[in-house]
Order: C-alpha cells, then sequence, then structure tokens
C-alpha cells in the first residue's frame, strides 16, 4: 500500500520497567490527520516519545514502520532527519543559544543529511523572516535565547516556528493546546493547517475538543490504559467531550 | 538511560587534536639538565648584557630553595627538571639569516598564524611567532614603529631598548614570586615585548602565538607588555603543540603595566596538547600572568579560554594600584578526559573606588578535574572598591569534577563584593530536544557548551572567537552521547 506513511504495530513500551504501551496499533496514510485522545496517564506522551526515539523509552515488542523503513533502528536525529517532527508538551530550554544558532544548526543538519546544500546565511535569514511571520513572532525573537523567559504561549508558538521552518512529513503535537488563549490557540491550528498537503501528516495528542476544532482530523482514535481502545471518524470528539473517557473500553 | 549516557561519554572522549603534527627542522639545542651552568649557556647563545645573566642567576638561586607548590587541586606528574632540554631553536639558513625558514612559515600558516605580511582586507593582526625557544618572525613592526609602538621579541627588545626592558621586567612578577616564575625568569629564551606610548591607540591587534615543536623540551617565554599613559592595545595569545606520550613543560611570565587611564585587553586561546584520552602526555601548563593597573582610571582585562593542556595552572591577575581602576577576568575552561585544571584569578584592590568583575565557566567532561580557584582582596585604604564575581560549573556526564575555592579579603567596611556560584549538567532533555530537531548528539553538545559560555566568548576578538567556538565543541568530542 502505496499511500501509509506510519505503521505502528502491536507496540509495547516500558519506562523503568514499567510497562506503558501494551499493544498499540495504527496505521497513518499521507496527507491524513489524526488525532489521539485519552486520558491522563493512558500512554499518550510515552507514544510520541517512542515514536521520535527519546533514550529511557524500552520498545519490548512490536514495530514501527517509516516511510517504508523500520522506525526503531533509527536514532532520534536519524528521525527527524526523515521527517518527524515533534512538538514538546514541555519545551526545553537552551540558555545562551538564540534561536536564530539553533535553527540554523537544525535547518542545515537537516538539509545536510538529505543531501541538500546548506542555505547561505541570507536564504535562511529570509526563511527565519517569513516563518516568522507565520506565527506571528516579533524581529527580537529571533535574537532570544531558546525557550528562555518564555510564556507558556511563547514557547508553544515556538514550537510550531520550528515547524514550520522545517517542514515535517510526520508533526506530532504532544498536547500543543494545553495552556493556550484562543488567540495563540489559533496560530498554532493556522500553523498546522497550513502544513496539511497530500504528503504530510500528522499525529494530534490532546485532552480537548477545542483545537480539533479548527485542525479537523481525519481519524480520531482513543487511547486508554496503553490501547487504542476505539478509533472513528470525528463524531467521537463530541462522544468525548459530552461523556468522557468513562465507559469507552 | 544510564547506558544511554555511556554511550553518549565514550562518543564524547574520542576527540582529535588536529594541531598535533610535528615539522621536521634542524634544531640547535644545548644538552638536558640545569644548573648554573647551563643558564649561563641561554645566555650566552642569546648573547645577553651582563645584568641580565646576574638576574637568571639570583633567579635561579631563589627557585633552588623553594619548592614546587602542592596546593592546587592537582596530580601533576613527577617533573624531572634535570631531564628537560631547555634551549632549542631551529638553526638558521646561513645564507639567508634573516629570512625565515621555508619549514617554519609553513608550520605556522598551517596553523592558521600569517607569518608574512598580507595586505589583509580587514582585521589586520600583528604576530610575533615563537618555536620552541625562540622568535621566528614578528611581522608589521615597521608600520607600528611609525607610530612610536615597541612590537618584537624579547630576545630583540633586551639588544634594542635595553633600559625599557630593564625598568618593567619583573616589576610584576618578581623573579622570586612562586616556583615556576623563578624557574622561567632563570631559563626563560624568547617570547614578546610590546611598548605603547602615551597616547597612542594602537592601530591593530597584537598577538603572539605559542609553538612546541621537539621533544624533550619545555618552553618558557616571557611577555612583557607595557602601556603608557592614554594608551590602548588589544592583545591575544595563542599556542599548539605535537601530540606525544611525554609530558612537556611550559611554564611562562606574562607581566604588563597599565598606565593611567590606559586600556590593555588581554585574550589567550589556550590550546597545547592536551594528552590522549587514556590521559597520556600533553603539555603541563604552568604559568603566571599577572598586571598592574598602574595609573588612576588604568583598566585591564582578561579574557581566556582554556580547552588544552593535561594540567593548567593559572591565575591571571590584577593589582589595581591606581585610583579608580578597573580589572575584568573572563574565563571559559574546559577539561576533558583525563585533564585537570586548576585556574581562576586574583584581583588585589589597592587603590580607591577600584572595580573588579570575575566571570568564570567551568565545563568538565571524562574524568577531568577543572577547580576556580580565586582571590579577592580589598586593602585598607582601597575605599569604595567593589567587585562582583560569578563561578560557573558544567558537568558532562558523571566521572568528572568541578570545584570552586573563592577566596574573599575585606579589610574595608565600605566595599562591596558579590559572590554568585552555580552548578549545573547538560540534561539529557536539552540533548534530545537537540536531536529531535536532526542537530547530532555531538553537535548539540557543542552548541549547549557554546551557548553556556557565550558571555565570555562574546568579549575575544572577533577572529579569535570563532576559533575558541570551533575548539570548544571539538575539545569536548567524544564525551556526550
Amino acid at each position: 500500500m502505496d499511500n501509509i506513511l506510519l505503521k505502528i504495530s502491536d507496540l509495547h513500551a516500558e519506562v523503568a520497567g514499567k510497562e506503558i504501551l501494551k499493544g498499540v496499533s495504527l496505521t497513518i496514510g499521507k496527507g491524513e490527520v489524526h488525532a489521539v485522545m485519552g486520558p491522563n496517564g493512558a500512554g499518550k506522551s510515552t507514544l510520541s516519545a517512542v515514536l521520535t526515539g527519546k533514550p529511557g523509552y524500552k520498545v519490548t515488542s512490536g514495530e514501527i514502520e517509516f516511510m517504508g523503513r523500520n522506525l526503531l533502528e533509527m536514532s532520534a536525529e536519524e528521525r527527524a532527519w526523515a521527517g518527524i517532527f515533534l512538538s514538546f508538551q514541555y519545551p526545553i530550554e537552551i540558555p545562551g543559544v538564540s534561536i536564530t544558532n539553533f535553527m540554523k544548526a537544525a535547518v542545515n543538519a537537516c538539509r545536510k543529511a538529505r543531501g541538500e546544500k546548506e542555505l547561505t546565511p541570507s536564504e535562511f535569514l529570509r526563511l527565519m523572516k517569513e516563518k516568522m511571520a507565520f506565527v506571528k513572532m516579533k524581529g527580537e525573537f529571533a535574537k532570544r535565547e531558546v525557550n528562555v523567559g518564555f510564556s507558556g504561549g511563547e514557547k508553544k508558538r515556538n514550537e510550531i516556528f520550528q515547524m514550520a521552518m522545517l517542514e515535517p512529513v510526520m508533526a506530532i503535537l504532544d498536547e500543543t493546546d494545553s495552556g493556550l488563549d484562543v488567540d495563540a490557540l489559533k496560530i498554532v491550528s493556522d500553523g498546522v493547517n497550513a502544513l496539511r498537503s497530500p504528503d504530510r501528516s500528522a499525529i494530534i495528542i490532546t485532552h480537548y475538543k477545542k483545537l480539533l476544532e479548527y485542525v479537523v482530523p481525519d481519524m480520531v482514535h482513543i487511547l486508554k490504559d496503553g490501547r487504542i481502545v476505539l478509533t472513528g471518524g470525528r463524531e467521537l470528539i463530541d462522544r468525548i467531550e459530552t461523556g468522557g473517557f468513562e465507559g469507552i473500553e | 538511560m544510564a547506558a544511554e549516557e555511556k554511550d553518549i561519554l565514550k562518543e564524547f572522549t574520542g576527540q582529535e587534536y588536529k594541531e598535533g603534527f610535528v615539522t621536521q627542522v634542524e634544531q640547535d639545542y644545548i644538552p638536558k639538565g640545569l644548573n648554573e651552568q647551563i643558564i649561563r649557556m641561554i645566555s650566552e647563545k642569546k648573547g645577553e648584557p651582563q645584568w641580565l645573566l646576574d638576574f637568571r642567576l639570583d633567579a635561579f638561586g631563589k627557585w633552588q630553595k623553594m619548592r614546587q607548590p602542592d596546593w592546587a587541586h592537582l596530580h601533576l606528574p613527577q617533573i624531572d627538571y634535570q631531564d628537560i632540554i631547555y634551549y632549542a631553536a631551529p638553526k638558521k639558513n646561513s645564507q639567508r639569516p634573516t629570512e625565515i625558514d621555508p619549514a617554519l612559515e609553513e608550520t605556522f600558516e598551517k596553523l592558521g598564524i600569517p607569518v608574512k605580511e598580507r595586505k589583509a582586507l580587514a582585521g589586520v593582526v600583528a604576530v610575533d611567532a615563537v618555536f620552541d625557544s625562540v622568535s621566528v618572525a614578528t611581522t608589521f613592526r615597521e608600520t607600528l614603529s611609525k607610530q612610536g609602538i615597541i612590537f618584537c621579541s624579547f630576545s630583540e627588545a633586551v639588544k634594542d631598548h635595553p633600559d625599557l626592558v630593564r625598568k618593567y621586567l619583573s616589576s610584576v612578577v618578581p623573579s622570586g614570586d612562586n616556583y615556576f616564575a623563578a624557574l622561567n625568569s632563570a631559563v626563560f629564551s624568547d617570547g614578546s615585548f610590546c611598548y605603547i606610548p602615551k597616547g597612542v591607540h594602537c592601530p591593530m591587534d597584537l598577538s603572539s602565538y605559542f609553538r612546541i615543536n621537539a621533544s624533550g623540551t619545555g618552553q618558557f617565554e616571557r611577555t612583557l607588555i607595557v602601556a603608557e599613559e592614554g594608551a590602548t592595545l588589544s592583545y591575544m595569545e595563542g599556542c599548539t603543540a605535537p601530540m606525544r606520550d611525554e609530558n612537556q613543560l611550559h611554564a611562562a611570565v606574562v607581566e604588563i603595566v597599565v598606565g593611567k587611564d590606559a586600556d590593555v585587553k588581554y585574550s589567550t586561546v589556550q590550546n597545547w596538547y592536551p594528552g590522549d584520552a587514556n590521559g597520556r602526555g600533553g603539555i603541563l601548563n604552568l604559568v603566571t600572568k599577572r598586571g598592574i593597573c598602574k595609573g588612576e582610571g588604568a583598566h585591564l582585562s582578561w579574557t581566556q579560554v582554556e580547552t588544552g593542556s593535561a594540567v593548567t595552572w593559572k591565575y591571571p591577575s590584577t593589582i589595581l594600584k591606581g585610583d579608580y581602576s578597573s580589572s575584568e577576568f573572563y574565563s571559559v575552561a574546559v577539561t576533558n578526559n583525563y585533564q585537570q585544571a586548576d585556574t581562576g584569578t586574583k584581583m588585589i584592590h589597592l587603590g580607591k573606588g577600584t572595580k573588579s568583575r570575575i566571570v568564570s565557566k567551568g565545563i568538565s567532561a571524562g574524568k577531568s578535574e577543572n577547580s576556580y580557584r580565586g582571590l579577592v582582596r580589598i586593602n585598607p585604604g582601597a575605599e569604595g572598591a567593589r567587585n562582583y564575581s560569578q563561578c560557573d560549573s558544567l558537568l558532562i556526564g558523571s566521572q568528572c569534577g568541578a570545584h570552586t575555592f573563592p577566596v574573599i579579603r575585606s579589610s574595608c567596611p565600605d566595599a562591596i563584593v558579590e559572590h554568585e556560584a552555580t552548578t549545573s549538567k547538560i540534561s539529557e532533555d536539552q540533548l534530545f530536544y537537540c536531536t529531535q530537531r536532526g542537530i547530532a548528539q555531538e553537535e548539540a553538545v557543542g552548541l549547549i557548551v557554546n551557548g553556556y559560555a557565550r558571555e565570555v566568548l562574546s568579549r575575544l576578538p572577533m577572529e579569535f572567537a570563532v576559533e575558541a567556538q570551533k575548539l570548544l565543541s571539538v575539545s569536548l568530542e567524544g564525551s556526550v552521547g
């Protein structure tokens, strides 16, 4: 099947000896946006960590295939080079490193790995400017230290900015909407929508309905106690909004 | 998680030292060993006046009565002072004695040090290039001399400007100041001399580049800088050495005299061979650097980036004698593998309203030990003196050590002295954040470390800053992963 971008089969994973994912299977086609919803502790963040190769997470069985490659054999940076991007639930501070330097390193590392030429400084600055305007960041933003002294909303916008810069094939948004006001939510969802194309896909991990009103998913999955217990269309969102996760088995 | 960290550490310890090559040149050596006869031999080779020989012999007498200091947080390997060659110089071409040997020229070019004057487009830097025991070239001397600036090798200064040398030599670091300064005073072979007359702003950065090449030798150079009233100068110093299994000794002395309202900025990028991943070989860098802000309103700024050497013992210090004089010490010291550094500064406040600022960033990786040692002394009479110190340590991995030994002695009730210190680790989360964006582990460490040291790196002259940034990343290669 040519249309498959990501295929997770019977994935089991543990953290510090405790099994968190207990057989997750999920297939995402090219151009599709999938929402993963579930109560606290269901394993949503573990799923995003395992997909991106975060150290400390152990896959005990199962497979993940991404664009025909065995994702589990790839390092975190190799996954990034292949086009996987994670919008962090809690973005990390890197003191003394400007957004410009950070993104220059990231963009050029990805380009190099893909056999493309590094951007010239002027090309890079043009790209920065364009994408900053896109997430409504002012000029001084480029000089600020990565996430240092950022408000919650700024941190999330910074994630979307980085996503726009890196133009991933598969974006994973881990609770990017939590703690955002309506304006910031709009910026984030515009960012995600703008990236939608027949070749790009996204997984949106969220508790809430709100973001999914702006970014309308093709499929919705309910993750509970380490398993996907229900998959359906967007009608599931309303069901959860009214009835909660209780009773869905 | 522990396994991951181990991999990281392993990867980061396989560092490369690009400057580790050896130049094949015919050298003129004196026999190894240290005694009065050797000192007379060095002095004779250099055709020195009697007063300088006397100075050397006096220093040697002092040295013989001293003991190697052991108060630093260092395990110094046993140094056999009788097993060192104290003078090694490349032989001059007898046909063309004034020209630099092409092999030496090539060596310095390879190290990125221009020893021939070029009409560069921007950022012209005058260089004094020292190879083992002698200065082999000093550029832009003529250009500088038009403004009365003297920039030459120490040996030439002794010949051409004996009065100046005699006046200032050991005026800041007395020959018996400490064990290694005494040793240097007895056997020093060359170095740089720089004199900026009253009111002159040196039109270009001046620099010294020290290269150790011969095996079995040590390097003992002296730098003497004098900036008269109202003069300004930016001085840079760099150094490298071949990779060898033996330890080689480098015991230098730098003296800086800053006159009234004069401003001297002294920047060092120290990249001596650090030894291999198992701690074999490397330079023992035991150096005394001190400046005096002699006149009112004088200003001396030290910036150092220390990445090399197996052992570093170095405390660039300032005596703030002139009222309202000021000084800064900005330092980044990186240790990896089995490197050891005990470095810091002394700020001695004598004058009224004197100010000093210390910013030290220690970065330790591998099994290294990195110490900050500092003294802030406010003497009686230094009314209204101020000091601010900030000492930060960054640890990479769990097998290295970071230590701070700050001492504050204030005898002045209205002085204000502040000290801040932090210790942190590069977190897994920071590394993952970078790798998730496609920045490979090693590059990520370089990026994080450069960010950490930014406040100091930004003080360096432009051409040095770029070099230093690269060096920080390279020295930490293999330390996280």
